[in-house]
């Protein structure tokens, strides 16, 4: 069995459920100054509060991994990509004390309000330059990095960025307006029209300037008949984007949440067709990049058995908190 | 400085404030897991008083744990691409382990056990809170199996490019030192945890306030520390003569001994001094350390010179921050006896003095375990696979000026973290037990309510259904 490969596809498949658990909850955050009333603001955190602990855990996993699976990944791109992957974790670390002591103060609320939205919009623009570094290829040297401190800073990251605090949002957007009702499902209704024009108007310029600047991206979308079988993608993107539109005031509560869901996969879905083979770009593939056999060998149980537990437990927990969110899902309520 | 003493700077400023919460986050999961068992049991409310009470500042300290363990699992990639590059075939599974059975654990059950209390059975709560425990356990394991390998390295080997390849995977986790380092630090949290919950009970017993369930509480961690005190004591020493036999050079900065010989006098006090690689101003007790350490009047213990100058660690480090620890350890132990005794005597909740007592020595718990961390750690200098690869090969190609940038970020942002800890977590310890909820804030302040707006466009939303579902056991 080619467990390289198998690897891979754990580490994909991590990387979505990390970016869409962790993404609706990040994109909570991001809209959480926009919300009219305290109350709304409430109503929001106590939506994502028994859950994101859970989905950070993603991001965690993501990176273990990589140490586990593809060392070289690991240790090539985190250097490389040093400075945003440490303000994310700044950024993460902000957000993630907002939900121990926001509720905590009344006076100072304010403070941890800002706290909570800046760290998770800062968070969310960080994953997207790491994103852009990571298109834009990193420079290596006798197998370790060897650029500068802020080479993985370009314009398409900040392109990414932008287009993932658009995205993150349109997933808080759904989230909340499947969990949520009354005002603040009609502030999510709302807010999620702009967000969604964000996200597309996005996903339009990073798809367009990637042809631009990187030929090998551009090879594989537009040489010979490649856009004919890969037209489906942007296709669907669109007819999604418009399905999403519609719904946002439609009785389907959950629809504007799985649309966006849907649009992420198809952006991942381009962004594979883009990267593929490569875990570091256009430098060491998955193969090159494995660690050892007897190391994947001994990891491959701890995906087979354990992941389907996780995953199952996991989804027990979404299941308790079912339903819409009521305010006194908060410590220790009688 | 370098990129190197500034990453090394930076992993001890930020592990060895991540471990602080840990270390709590393991007593008091495993205290909170205890109470919700007894409530359910007994169905005494002064078990749920305290189990409401102590997740709730539970919370806030397993919430800095998770934040600040976050940024280690990418540090030792951003900082030690050297390290992860070499050793990653060893270590990578291990973390992923730790990921897959102890931080999902806790993750999939923290919030039924914070927050799922009006939504799920008093069983299915208790049940959540032994996840959330064994989850902090099973992470201590895996890591701590990972750290003791970088200590007494075994089931792997190097390759010519220096690159570690396994062996044996039994070897590689149940390595010599891993049990003893593993139950010397889940001891510790248990220890420190006991007398977090001791300070605060003193607290409340000493403010007059809260007294039922200050009694309680008290007693508990009174008779817990007297277990646990004597027994980390008896882990230590296992402990160190499994040192003297790993890493012998560890144990001879620790106890300041630069001659092998036979018949060691134990160092009470010193300023050990690297250059003329002898101690100054010692005070001894004759042939203690050969009998604490071989059990044996006349055993021999290898010191310091039988190594080059160039594979010692810095001494002074390693020989103070021992002697903190097992100060305290007989400290906290002295404690728990007077605590027994006063008991024995029927005055464990009225004497004052005792209740100072035990709010001082509440923090000692954390310094000991920094103590601790600092000698396993800098007691394996110079190298950070013990005798197998050097720190100084281990770092980052990572320029020194983004380091000093994040390292003083690091500085403030945490030490911001820990003043708003103490502030949040001084002001519950006020409220106490049987003080309103925490969130008495409730009280939203107004802002124009919108529910009206756009409503009109679909008029079957103008009754907001609420998907309001009772939960088992309301
Ligand atoms: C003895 C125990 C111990 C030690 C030595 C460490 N940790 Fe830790 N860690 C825990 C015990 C723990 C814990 C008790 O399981 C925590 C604390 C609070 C919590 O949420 O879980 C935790 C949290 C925690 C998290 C967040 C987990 C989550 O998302 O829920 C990460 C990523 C790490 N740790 C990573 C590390 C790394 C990379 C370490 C060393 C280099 C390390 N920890 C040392
Ligand atoms: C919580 C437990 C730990 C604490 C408190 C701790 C503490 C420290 C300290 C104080 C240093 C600096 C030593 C010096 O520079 O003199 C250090 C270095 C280091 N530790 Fe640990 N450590 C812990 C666990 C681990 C674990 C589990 C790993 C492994 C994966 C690890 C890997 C390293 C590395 C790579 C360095 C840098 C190289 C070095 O300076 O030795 N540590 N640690
Ligand atoms: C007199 C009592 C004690 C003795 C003899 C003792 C002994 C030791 C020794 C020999 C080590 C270093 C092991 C190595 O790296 O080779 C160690 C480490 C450590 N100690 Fe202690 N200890 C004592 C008390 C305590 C107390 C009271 C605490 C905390 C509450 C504590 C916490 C730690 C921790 C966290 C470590 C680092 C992890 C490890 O290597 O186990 N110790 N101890």
């Amino acid at each position: 069995m080619d467990l390289p490969l198998l690897f891979a596809l754990v580490a994909a498949g991590a990387v979505v459920i990390y970016v869409l658990a962790d993404g609706f909850d990040l994109g909570v955050g991001i809209l959480f100054l926009f919300a009219p009333r305290d109350a709304d603001r409430d109503m929001m955190m106590a939506s994502v509060e028994p859950v994101w602990d859970g989905n950070e855990t993603w991001l965690v996993m993501g990176g273990t991994l990589l140490l586990a699976a593809f060392p070289a990944a690991y240790y090539v791109l985190l250097p490389a990509l040093y400075l945003p992957v440490v303000f994310m974790l700044f950024a993460l670390i902000g957000r993630g004390i907002a939900f121990a002591f926001r509720l905590q103060t009344v006076r100072f609320r304010v403070v941890w309000d800002v706290v909570f939205a800046g760290g998770s919009a800062l968070a969310v623009f960080c994953q997207g330059l790491i994103l852009g570094g990571l298109i834009g290829g990193i420079p290596m040297q006798d197998g370790m990095y060897a650029g500068g401190a802020f080479s993985c800073l370009t314009f398409l990251g900040v392109l990414c960025g932008a287009g993932l605090v658009g995205g993150y949002a349109l997933l808080g957007a759904g989230w909340l307006i499947w969990k949520t009702d009354g005002a603040t499902q009609v502030f999510a209704r709302e807010i999620a029209h702009a967000a969604l024009i964000l996200t597309m108007g996005m996903m339009v310029l990073v798809s367009g300037w990637t042809a631009l600047t990187e030929p090998e991206v551009a090879r594989r979308w537009f040489e010979g008949w490649h856009l004919l079988y890969l037209a489906p993608i942007p296709l669907l993107t669109l007819g999604v984007a418009a399905g999403l539109w519609k719904s946002l005031w439609s009785e389907w509560e959950v629809g504007p949440f799985l649309l966006a869901i849907a649009l992420f996969l198809l952006g991942f879905s381009g962004l594979v067709i883009s990267l593929w083979p490569y875990v570091v770009p256009w430098q060491v593939t998955l193969w090159d990049g494995a660690s050892d056999p007897q190391t994947l060998g001994f990891a491959v149980f701890g995906v087979v058995l354990v992941l389907p537990m996780v995953l199952a437990y996991q989804a027990h927990a979404y299941w308790v908190f079912r339903g819409k969110t009521r305010h006194l899902d908060a410590y220790g309520t009688q | 400085m370098d990129a190197l003493l500034l990453s090394r700077i930076q992993f001890a400023f930020t592990i060895g404030f991540h471990i602080l919460w840990p270390t709590f986050s393991i007593g008091i999961a495993c205290y909170v897991a205890c109470l919700s068992g007894l409530w359910w049991r007994t169905q005494r409310t002064v078990y749920r008083d305290l189990m409401r009470f102590w997740s709730r500042i539970f919370a806030m300290g397993f919430g800095m744990g998770v934040i600040t363990g976050v940024v280690l699992s990418y540090e030792i990639g951003t900082n030690w691409a050297g390290y992860s590059r070499a050793v990653s075939n060893v270590i990578g599974p291990l973390f992923m382990y730790e990921v897959l059975t102890a931080f999902f654990l806790e993750a999939g059950f923290i919030g039924i056990m914070l927050f799922g209390e009006g939504r799920v059975s008093r069983g299915v709560h208790f049940f959540a809170c032994c996840m959330v425990a064994l989850g902090t356990l099973f992470s201590a394991t895996w890591i701590i199996a990972t750290n003791s390998w970088m200590q007494t390295p075994a089931g792997a080997v190097a390759d010519a490019q220096g690159i570690f390849h396994v062996t044996d995977w039994w070897q590689v986790i149940f390595t010599p030192s891993f049990p003893y380092r593993l139950m010397h630090m889940v001891c510790a949290s248990f220890l420190t945890g006991a007398f977090v919950v001791a300070g605060v009970s003193a607290f409340h017993l000493w403010q007059r306030r809260h007294l039922r369930t200050a009694r309680t509480a008290f007693s508990m961690a009174m008779w817990a520390a007297l277990v646990l005190a004597p027994a980390q004591i008896m882990i230590g020493d296992m402990h160190g003569r499994n040192t003297l036999e790993y890493q012998p050079t560890k144990l001879a900065a620790m106890e300041g001994l630069w001659d092998t010989g036979k018949g060691v006098p134990a160092v009470l006090f010193a300023w050990p001094d690297m250059d003329e690689a002898r101690n100054r101003f010692a005070v001894e007790v004759p042939h203690l350390a050969s009998l604490y350490l071989t059990h044996s009047w006349d055993g021999e213990v290898q010191g310091l010179k039988a190594v080059p100058a160039s594979d010692r660690p810095y001494v002074p480090i390693v020989f103070f921050a021992f002697r903190i620890m097992a100060g305290i350890g007989i400290a906290l132990l002295a404690t728990a006896i007077t605590g027994l005794v006063l008991r024995l005597r029927g005055r464990l909740y009225e004497t004052r003095w005792f209740q100072t007592v035990a709010m001082a020595v509440t923090p000692l718990g954390f310094v000991a375990v920094i103590a601790g961390w600092t000698v396993t750690e800098a007691g394996r200098q110079p190298f950070v696979v013990y005798g197998l690869m050097r720190t100084a090969d281990a770092v980052a190609p990572v320029s020194a000026g983004a380091v000093s940038a994040t390292l003083i970020a690091f500085f403030l942002i945490y030490n911001v973290l820990l003043l708003t800890f103490f502030w949040f977590g001084a002001r519950t310890v006020l409220k106490g037990p049987e003080g309103e909820p925490a969130h008495e804030a409730w009280r939203a302040r107004p802002g124009p309510d919108r529910s009206a707006v756009g409503l009109a466009t679909n008029p079957s939303l103008q009754t907001p259904q609420s998907g309001f579902q009772p939960a088992p056991g309301e």
